[in-house]
């Protein structure tokens, strides 16, 4: 590893890292778990002139039950996120997408805000949030202010975070009572996911009620297929109603060509891992 | 494993855990990268982001004048200076290359070295190379073979007129004109072995300084063959040989990859001389990815004729083998080491062999776990394939009726190779057992029936390969600079102990212990007492290195007769301390006795301290106890084996699931079957790594598009299932212990029983092939083009 030189400032709290970050000014970098930040730095993709590090702030690194949502610390490392029993009990969908997060040792030191802010189209959490339609707490200069999914994930690697901002938490509302799983599809075990698909599913009476639909590198960040959960939304939970409305995933997006899967195959398999997602989900 | 084998027998053929591995596995080794040596500068490389460029303009001088820099190079300081070469031009008309230490006024692919800087600390050389100001005039980059042959295509040596690196027709034996004429039926395919990129766990390394003596340069590098690379750099840089010194510390992995010279080598040898310090350099692993040579990267129009009840008569072979941008030590001659293996194990009366070897503006190819009989391994057994399927027989049936059998060995095949030894059958039988292919069948029929979206396939490969080039006088014949043999000495030292000294070179595979089963059987000590020296040139100056799978099957029978002669002479001690002629000593297990007054007796650790002492030594016999040999054996040696795979294709996705993998290899006499083991594991994991994960990518400017590790994909335990192992043994006849390789056998043998199997899973639905990897859109592809009525 051969990074640029830079500063370090171990950060104990979060206001403590926010007043680092306005001092450093544009160039400064915020460390967590460090997954995805080490590489760009090592790879020189990227040269912050100071790294304010939060892998130790307490206050980020806990999983609180909020009565009808979870607050999910921004350090809680992605091994937590699969494992603890509250997100296990009232956010499966996340749990279970955790757990297909790279290998066991990089899921030990990233974290689940820093998969978010990171922002990476191919980052399977970020798409998770957004099915769950999650809120971002974002600390700043000016205090903490709370952001949607739909408007936290701006484009390419880029959120709603600022500069000087420092992701604090993330409120995942409780999916009780809603099927869930994550479609993961990807080459090796520890690869990127090709394509990726959230499902959340409610069924009554054989027939599903609502349902959302998140998809992983169909674009520059996660993207709801819309149009199949309103496809979905009164039809019978069969596989082929579900296979029906599950032809329409692809729409509207914009997925990239890459070694892996051109737009084309991207497109085809988004249709195919829907049907599959949301029948899982659905339990049929 | 646990020893539980007969008490009396001996260390050959025992599961004994590797000596070296509790070293290994707790950190307390000695890579090169922890070499720190006083005064050490540090080497970071400034590498063209352009395939294929004039430098019109390069200025150094910020990078001089930043923090810590001592100096930095250009082309202009070593005019002339080759960083690697070729031994082996494999044909007269071959056009070679000059492959430059530092590029003087053109780079040639993506990673080729523009500058050098030198510095105190290896942070401050890698940021000083932001500081160094090139000016490049782009020219058109040549990436793909078939247009660099074409007429008027951009040459990637503008001095050298043409792209053609040379091309190589074979006269094997019969006509295969006359055969097709002749033949039913006539199948053709292309298949393409794409280019691999060999990842090793250690990445390349080097330290280079003035040690010892004066004028003195040691080099310690992660290289398999620091033995062939003493010569090489001595021939090279201009350091006399006699002042070089190679040291191979421990090396983490080369699968053919750390078997060359490169540029970096002969780089840090001249600064250390020229600078009078230690230079040093470990790569990244992004410029492991782009500049490590690259391996296989073939197009492959193979032909098969053969009568309608299935008799192959001959087969067609030719190739175009990419280069890459410059040749390296064997680049030429990687593909080549095929050639004699396309007829594999079966018999037929003709075989046409060309192979044209291409430049493009490409990272240099070279040596890769099997070179050139992977290749030639996936070309024959995927071709049987096929010729089953269009004769509508089965593929193991079309085999048995083609392959040599037991009892005709040894066999002189088409090429004219003399098979010494095998069993195919034994093998076979032993695999289909272990298979389960009667139930995988019937599976198979019912998913086809159901036209379930998952449909299953049964890959086969009855491979053999060729290892242990050798003996000398054919690799000369072959135009190979060098020779076959190898050398090893075993002393035994005043205390009792074993010196083994090997010239050869591992870098993973477990050589201090089964060299030490080896010599421990013939001199009767037991396998901790002897010390297996290797990997410098100056505690073991003779050796050709570790590659091919030639270590055992080459350097084994050199530690046998180096034993022997070693017990001879104490032999001949002992008859004299003991007052009996030598015809009337017996030795067994390390004991010296008199023939018939077994209480009568004396052991080797005896004799050694005796030796030692000279006080009471027979006439005309010289102090110490030793045992040396160079040894060039006779023949290559001949392993083989039965794979098979059971595949899961998903037809809507595309994805292929590897459900089953049984291998059956038959390497001879096994020195230690769980060293075995783990050699049939790595191998086919690598194997199976081409079949259906690693693939590198160029775009049409010549940017290597998977140059990491999240692009291009090495499979884990994860991704493979548990495979299930056995051994046939059918000792080879003109080894002395038997032995035959193992190294490559797995990498060899699995790539086209994986792709058979995915072949054969989706075949009904009209696809013929597959590209490599059989990632899921090159199957999906193959599935949409028979959709649309065409196989792909």
């Amino acid at each position: 590893m051969i990074p640029s030189a830079f500063d370090y400032v171990k950060a104990t709290t979060v206001d403590e890292a926010v007043a680092a970050l306005v001092a450093a000014g544009e160039d400064a970098k915020v460390l967590g778990g460090g997954q995805s930040l080490l590489p760009v730095l090592r790879l020189r993709l990227n040269a912050p002139s100071t790294i304010v590090d939060i892998s130790t702030v307490a206050e980020i690194c806990t999983i609180t039950d909020e009565g009808s949502s979870l607050l999910i610390g921004a350090g809680v490392t992605t091994d937590e996120v699969a494992n603890n029993p509250l997100v296990k009990a009232h956010a499966p969908l996340l749990s279970m997408t955790a757990d297909t997060v790279a290998d066991r040792a990089i899921r030990h030191r990233g974290t689940f805000g820093g998969s978010c802010a990171h922002a990476d189209p191919a980052g399977d959490l970020p798409t998770a949030a957004a099915a769950l339609d999650c809120e971002f707490i974002i600390a700043g200069p000016g205090g903490r202010r709370t952001v949607s999914a739909a408007d936290f994930f701006v484009d390419f690697f880029t959120t709603a975070v600022g500069a000087d901002e420092v992701l604090v938490a993330v409120r995942v509302p409780k999916s009780d009572g809603w099927g869930a799983h994550y479609e993961k599809f990807n080459r090796t075990a520890q690869a990127w996911a090709i394509v990726g698909v959230a499902a959340l599913v409610k069924v009554d009476g054989g027939v599903i009620t609502d349902a959302r639909v998140a998809l992983t590198n169909m674009g520059p960040k996660p993207v709801r297929a819309t149009s199949v959960e309103a496809a979905l939304k009164g039809q019978p939970a069969t596989a082929d109603a579900i296979k029906a409305a599950a032809a329409s995933a692809a729409d509207g997006t914009k997925p990239t060509s890459d070694v892996h899967a051109d737009a084309e195959f991207r497109s085809h398999l988004a249709r195919v891992l829907t049907g599959r997602a949301v029948a899982t989900a659905a339990g049929v | 494993m646990t020893d539980t084998l007969n008490e009396t027998m001996g260390a050959i053929g025992r599961p004994l855990r590797r000596k070296e591995d509790a070293r290994l596995v707790t950190g307390n080794t000695n890579w090169t990268d922890n070499i720190q040596l006083p005064g050490t500068l540090h080497m970071a490389f400034l590498r063209s982001s352009i395939a294929h460029a004039k430098i019109t303009r390069i200025d150094t001088s910020a990078a001089k004048a930043a923090e810590g820099v001592v100096h930095v190079y250009t082309g202009a300081d070593f005019p002339g200076q080759p960083g690697s070469t070729c031994v082996w031009p494999v044909t007269d008309d071959i056009v070679m290359s000059h492959y430059p230490v530092i590029c003087e006024d053109e780079v040639k692919y993506v990673g080729d070295v523009v500058a050098v800087v030198i510095a105190t600390e290896k942070y401050l050389a890698t940021d000083a190379l932001d500081l160094i100001d090139v000016d490049y005039e782009v020219l058109p980059a040549i990436v793909d073979m078939e247009a660099a042959l074409a007429e008027g295509s951009p040459l990637v040596h503008s001095d050298k007129g043409t792209n053609r690196c040379y091309t190589a027709p074979v006269p094997f034996g019969g006509n295969y004109a006359e055969v097709k004429a002749k033949a039913d039926v006539v199948v053709t395919r292309r298949f393409i072995n794409q280019r691999l990129i060999p990842t090793t766990m250690e990445p390349r390394a080097v330290v280079a300084a003035p040690m010892g003596m004066a004028d003195e340069i040691t080099l310690w590098s992660a290289t398999q063959v620091p033995h062939v690379l003493r010569v090489l750099l001595a021939m090279l840089t201009g350091v006399p040989e006699n002042n070089l010194r190679v040291v191979a510390p421990d090396v983490g992995g080369g699968f053919g990859g750390k078997l060359q010279i490169y540029r970096e080598e002969v780089l840090a040898v001249i600064l250390a001389r020229k600078l009078g310090r230690p230079i040093k350099w470990t790569e990244t692993r992004s410029e492991s990815i782009l500049t490590m040579h690259h391996g296989r990267d073939q197009i492959q129009d193979i032909e098969i004729a053969a009568t309608s009840d299935g008799q192959i008569l001959g087969m067609s072979v030719n190739l175009l083998a990419d280069m890459g941008a410059y040749l390296q030590i064997i680049t030429p001659g990687t593909p080549l080491l095929g050639m004699f293996m396309y007829s594999g194990i079966y018999k037929m009366e003709a075989l046409d062999f060309t192979c044209t070897g291409v430049y493009t503006n490409k990272t240099p190819t070279d040596a890769y776990r099997g070179a050139g009989r992977p290749e030639a391994t996936f070309a024959v057994e995927r071709i049987v394939d096929e010729l089953a399927a269009e004769l509508g027989m089965d593929p193991m049936e079309l085999r048995m009726k083609n392959w040599i059998k037991h009892e005709e060995f040894p066999y002189t095949t088409v090429e004219g190779l003399t098979y010494d030894t095998g069993n195919y059958e034994a093998a076979t039988a032993r695999a289909l057992e272990l298979f389960g292919m009667d139930e995988l069948r019937a599976e198979q029929a019912v998913r086809r029936a159901t036209g379930d979206t998952v449909q299953l396939g049964i890959g086969i490969s009855t491979f053999t390969e060729m290892c242990g080039l050798a003996p000398s006088r054919t690799l000369g014949a072959l135009k190979y600079v060098a020779g076959g043999w190898e050398h090893c000495t075993i002393r035994a030292l005043p205390t009792g102990k074993i010196e083994l000294v090997t010239g050869t070179s591992p870098h993973g595979q477990g050589h201090a212990t089964a060299w030490s089963q080896i010599a421990s059987d013939i001199i009767g000590v037991p396998v901790e007492d002897i010390e297996v020296i290797y990997g410098d040139t100056g505690r073991s100056p003779y050796g050709m290195d570790t590659y091919g799978s030639r270590s055992l099957a080459v350097g084994g029978q050199a530690i046998k007769v180096a034993g022997e002669r070693l017990v001879e002479k104490a032999r001949i001690i002992a008859a004299h301390q003991l007052e009996v002629s030598p015809d009337d000593i017996e030795f067994n297990a390390g004991t010296y006795s008199v023939k018939g007054d077994p209480e009568k007796a004396t052991t080797i650790q005896a004799i050694a301290f005796a030796a030692f002492q000279a006080h009471n030594l027979p006439d005309g016999v010289e102090p110490t106890l030793s045992g040396e040999a160079t040894v060039d054996p006779m023949d290559f040696s001949y392993p083989h084996g039965t794979h098979l795979a059971a595949m899961e294709v998903d037809t809507e996705t595309g994805k292929v699931k590897l459900r089953k993998y049984v291998a059956v290899d038959d390497c001879g006499v096994q020195i230690n079957p769980m060293i075995v083991e783990g050699q049939v594991h790595g191998g086919l994991a690598q194997g199976i790594a081409q079949a259906m994960y690693e693939g590198a990518e160029y775009d049409s400017n010549g940017n290597l598009l998977t140059a990491s590790m999240g692009d291009y994909l090495i499979p884990s335990s994860a991704d493979l299932p548990s495979f299930i192992t056995d051994r046939t043994v059918t000792p080879s006849s003109t080894h002395p212990l038997g032995t035959k390789g193992i190294g490559e056998a797995g990498a060899i043998a699995s790539t086209p029983a994986i792709v058979n199997g995915v072949v054969d899973a989706i075949r009904h639905l009209g696809v013929n092939n597959v590209l490599m990897p059989t990632s899921p859109q090159n199957v999906y592809r193959a599935l949409q083009a028979a959709n649309k009525g065409g196989a792909a």
